[in-house]
């Protein structure tokens, strides 16, 4: 355990990972923010690097696109676990550690001598976190992504008005991201409480309760109301079925129209916009608009009681599906946001990259591989921390700092 | 009985102007380690700048502005007071209360502690070593900061809502604000980061927090395909998240059960897998050699999950993914909330009940977390508007009664 430097947040601890699909994120976020995490992979490799899609479509272990991205800015070493030698290895590794984090099969480390159990003792400092189906008391059930966002609840939230087409499974692995979400903060307050006591710990984070814990009114409404909510295109699932929030603009793409305008300054900012546009002739929600100056704010309350109130809310909505169907998505979008209506193009992740305002932040983050004499774009941060930025490098190669464990011997 | 275990975080104090979810989920986690997090609220509009205050779904049959379910499962472990900021008086006490909390926490829109006068360089000037974490869409800084956003609006311009949805019909999204949740969690992670750095060089620091950046993270794969392998997202086929892209599994997806809107998932990651499945399938077609290896189950996929989902039709969800996990395939049934939060054991710690000082006892939610030393704890709803004035004003910046009640009468708490 070195001292922390001034320039990194979590600089001076060491995190051992044990490589999985599971935790790899939660790795991923400490070794940013400075920590040293290494990550264990057996001889052949973390299964991950199989996966692809690959750099340049050419399957190799160094090339894995998954493997990149949730092991930027970690260290590699190779230990085979099943061996006497590894074994060793690995104790020696953990006895130097601050944090362990895995998510292996229920009863495998406990087999090979080393869980928690054999280390809590000898290293009374050190914080080891468990990744598991539902406890480390639990059972341990085959699962994937798609079968814990099934039984976890949110696939029940996600789909389409018709209940002919199958619930969805949000894409890009949230199962695992919130887990190593719960992961995280967790980790952070055990090592908070050690500045003081000294003292490490066991966490043990639930795949399928950290799904549970994130699905808003699935559970909300239940909880408070017994009432079950109903899944909708593209908007919250919610006990009734509710207006549309997402239209399709000029160049085809999908738009949400975020929550209706409501006050009079956002139904004059509406017409002026449309007169601007010299679209008053083909726009019959626009005389209904100038109704809404006698509307300083319409609340839920008129909607239902006031007669007048109802049409021009509903103009108001008519407005912005008329406005998509002259302007393009982007168009509508800043324009919208720039007359003070909150809406949001929907982009693919690839385009929000690109956009002008999260390029400007600089969000988009060069990586300098080395290995290939060339950089890539990669997600960059998600906060910023004004003095101890997140950094960043490429993900190791496989046992790229394998004299770590020489350093050890 | 109650655990008297410490807690991780019982030397924090928060002083904490989130709400909604994506902040007020926040300072929740916080509370439930152990952190005094205590919420500030503007008496003249009673609350309501959170849009859950006093709305449904209500707790049982309480109603009002102190009866939201949201709000009380967002907030529940908080103490609340109430300040009115136009008023100077106000002002000089939120300076005290700054001056003995370790983090400001706020999810206005961009721009609205500066006006107030509580910019993190007017922070500073209070308390050197604050953290400060400001959390909205889209930033503090851009082209963009004056734009509004909620969870819908950030999954939609971060990509979350297009890669959630099947190919030739609209995105359809996530049916709820996954990205207010998930705001919190990386709110609450900064929070954190920033207290540690601070405990051990004590320098404190603001954390710009832009929901939709954090959101922007989420989908890294795709867009590093897009990034290296010039292979946008948008294209023929895609997005379609009920299949799996990153590793290569087929079948996989969600298909229709016996009932009324009920359904499986089963994931066959290999061709072990399929193997099992084919034989528990038992038809002619899922014994067919076509289907043994994953390139070609991959390059009929269409077909395979026609022919998967005219069997599946006839099974019982519940006791067919029961089959299939015994056997070693992943599979579950896509649970409505009843059966995930009554039925299934494995969910039950999850579930707490609180004691609210006017509506009573509600279930909120907890922690998916087991911490051995210091575990988290939730035992308290949300306050009531200005619940906890005496006590802040009172025994923690030490203003007497009198004082407390003719600031209540003025208006300035």
């Amino acid at each position: 355990m070195t001292t922390p430097s001034s320039s990194s947040a979590l600089s001076g601890y060491r995190v051992i990972e044990l490589a999985s699909e599971r935790c790899a994120l939660a790795g991923k976020l400490m070794a940013d923010m400075g920590a040293e995490v290494i990550v264990v992979e057996p001889p052949e490799g973390c299964r991950t690097r199989s996966w692809e899609p690959f750099a340049d479509d050419v399957s190799d272990i160094e090339n894995s696109l998954h493997w990149w991205h949730y092991n930027t800015s970690k260290k590699s070493v190779v230990l085979n676990l099943e061996t006497e030698t590894g074994g060793q290895q690995f104790r020696s590794l953990v006895m130097t550690a601050d944090v362990v984090i895995e998510a292996e099969p229920l009863s495998r480390l406990g087999t090979l001598g080393l869980d928690w159990n054999q280390f809590s003792e000898i290293n009374s400092e050190l914080i080891w976190t468990s990744v598991t189906h539902h406890g480390r008391d639990g059972t341990d059930p085959p699962a994937t992504d798609l079968t814990l966002l099934a039984e976890g609840g949110p696939a029940w939230s996600c789909g389409y008005d018709d209940h002919e087409i199958p619930p969805v499974r949000g894409g890009g692995n949230q199962a695992f991201h919130t887990a190593c979400h719960y992961a995280v903060p967790s980790i952070l307050a055990a090592l908070m409480w050690r500045e003081d006591s000294g003292k490490g710990q066991l966490i043990d984070i639930s795949l399928l309760n950290s799904s549970n814990a994130t699905t808003e009114f699935a559970t909300l409404w239940w909880l408070n109301a017994e009432r079950q909510v109903e899944r909708q295109t593209g908007r919250h699932a919610l006990p009734t079925m509710t207006e549309w929030t997402q239209i399709q603009c000029a160049d085809g793409r999908w738009f949400n129209t975020g929550v209706p305008p409501r006050n009079k300054r956002e139904f004059q900012a509406l017409r002026s916009w449309i007169e601007e546009l010299g679209l008053v002739d083909q726009c019959s929600a626009y005389e209904i608009l100038k109704l809404g100056d006698q509307f300083e704010r319409i609340g839920l309350l008129e909607l239902d009681e006031d007669p007048l109130a109802g049409e021009v809310f509903q103009a108001g909505r008519d407005a912005i599906e008329f406005l998509g169907q002259h302007l393009k998505a982007y168009d509508l979008f800043v324009g919208l946001q720039q007359r003070g209506m909150a809406c949001g193009i929907v982009y693919s992740p690839d385009e929000m990259i690109d956009d002008p305002h999260f390029v400007e932040r600089g969000f988009p983050e060069e990586i300098f591989y080395d290995t290939r004499n060339a950089s890539h774009t990669h997600p960059g941060a998600p906060y910023r921390f004004s003095k101890t930025p997140w950094t960043v490098t490429r993900a190791p190669q496989l046992g790229e700092h394998q004299a770590l464990l020489e350093d050890l011997a | 009985m109650t655990d008297q275990r410490p807690q991780a975080l019982d030397k924090i104090r928060i002083c904490d102007f989130t709400g909604q979810l994506a902040g007020a989920g926040a300072t929740k986690i916080l509370a439930a380690f152990g952190a005094q997090v205590i919420r500030v609220e503007d008496p003249v509009q009673r609350g309501k700048w959170d849009i859950l205050r006093g709305v449904p779904p209500f707790v049982g049959e309480a109603r009002g502005l102190e009866a939201g379910g949201a709000f009380n499962n967002h907030n529940a472990g908080k103490l609340g007071i109430t300040l009115n900021l136009r008023d100077a008086r106000a002002k000089e006490l939120l300076r005290e209360l700054i001056a003995v909390s370790d983090a400001v926490t706020e999810n206005f829109a961009a721009g609205v502690m500066e006006r107030l006068g509580f910019g993190y360089e007017d922070l500073r000037q209070i308390r050197e070593d604050i953290v400060y974490v400001s959390n909205n869409g889209f930033g503090a800084t851009g082209p963009y900061t004056s734009f509004k956003s909620w969870g819908p609006i950030a999954q939609a311009v971060s990509g979350l809502t297009f890669t959630s949805g099947l190919p030739d019909l609209p995105p359809a999204g996530w049916g709820y604000s996954f990205m207010d949740h998930t705001g919190g969690y990386y709110m609450a992670t900064a929070v954190l980061m920033a207290l540690l750095h601070r405990r051990r060089t004590g320098e404190g620091q603001w954390v710009d927090l832009a929901c939709i950046e954090a959101a922007g993270t989420l989908n890294g794969v795709a867009t590093l395909d897009a990034t290296v392998n010039q292979r946008p997202m948008r294209r023929q086929g895609m997005p379609n998240s009920n299949r799996s892209q990153s590793p290569r599994m087929a079948p996989h997806g969600i298909w229709p059960t016996k009932g009324h809107d009920e359904w499986i998932a089963i994931a066959v990651r290999d061709d072990h897998d399929w193997k099992i499945l084919s034989e528990i399938i038992g038809e002619t077609w899922s014994r067919e050699n076509r289907w043994t290896h994953i390139e070609t189950r991959l390059q009929d996929e269409d077909e395979l999950e026609q022919l998967l989902t005219t069997w599946t039709a006839n099974q019982n969800r519940q006791e067919l993914a029961q089959e299939l996990i015994d056997v070693g395939v992943p599979a579950a049934p896509v649970l409505k909330p009843q059966e995930r939060i009554e039925f299934d054991h494995r969910t039950a710690e999850l579930w707490v009940t609180v004691d609210h000082t006017e509506v009573g006892e509600s279930r909120v939610e907890g922690l998916p977390v087991r911490m051995s030393e210091t575990p988290w704890s939730v035992t308290r709803g949300a306050a009531c508007l200005g619940e906890h004035n005496q006590y802040v004003f009172g025994e923690l910046l030490g203003l007497g009664n009198t004082e407390i009640e003719t600031l209540a009468e003025e208006g300035v708490i």
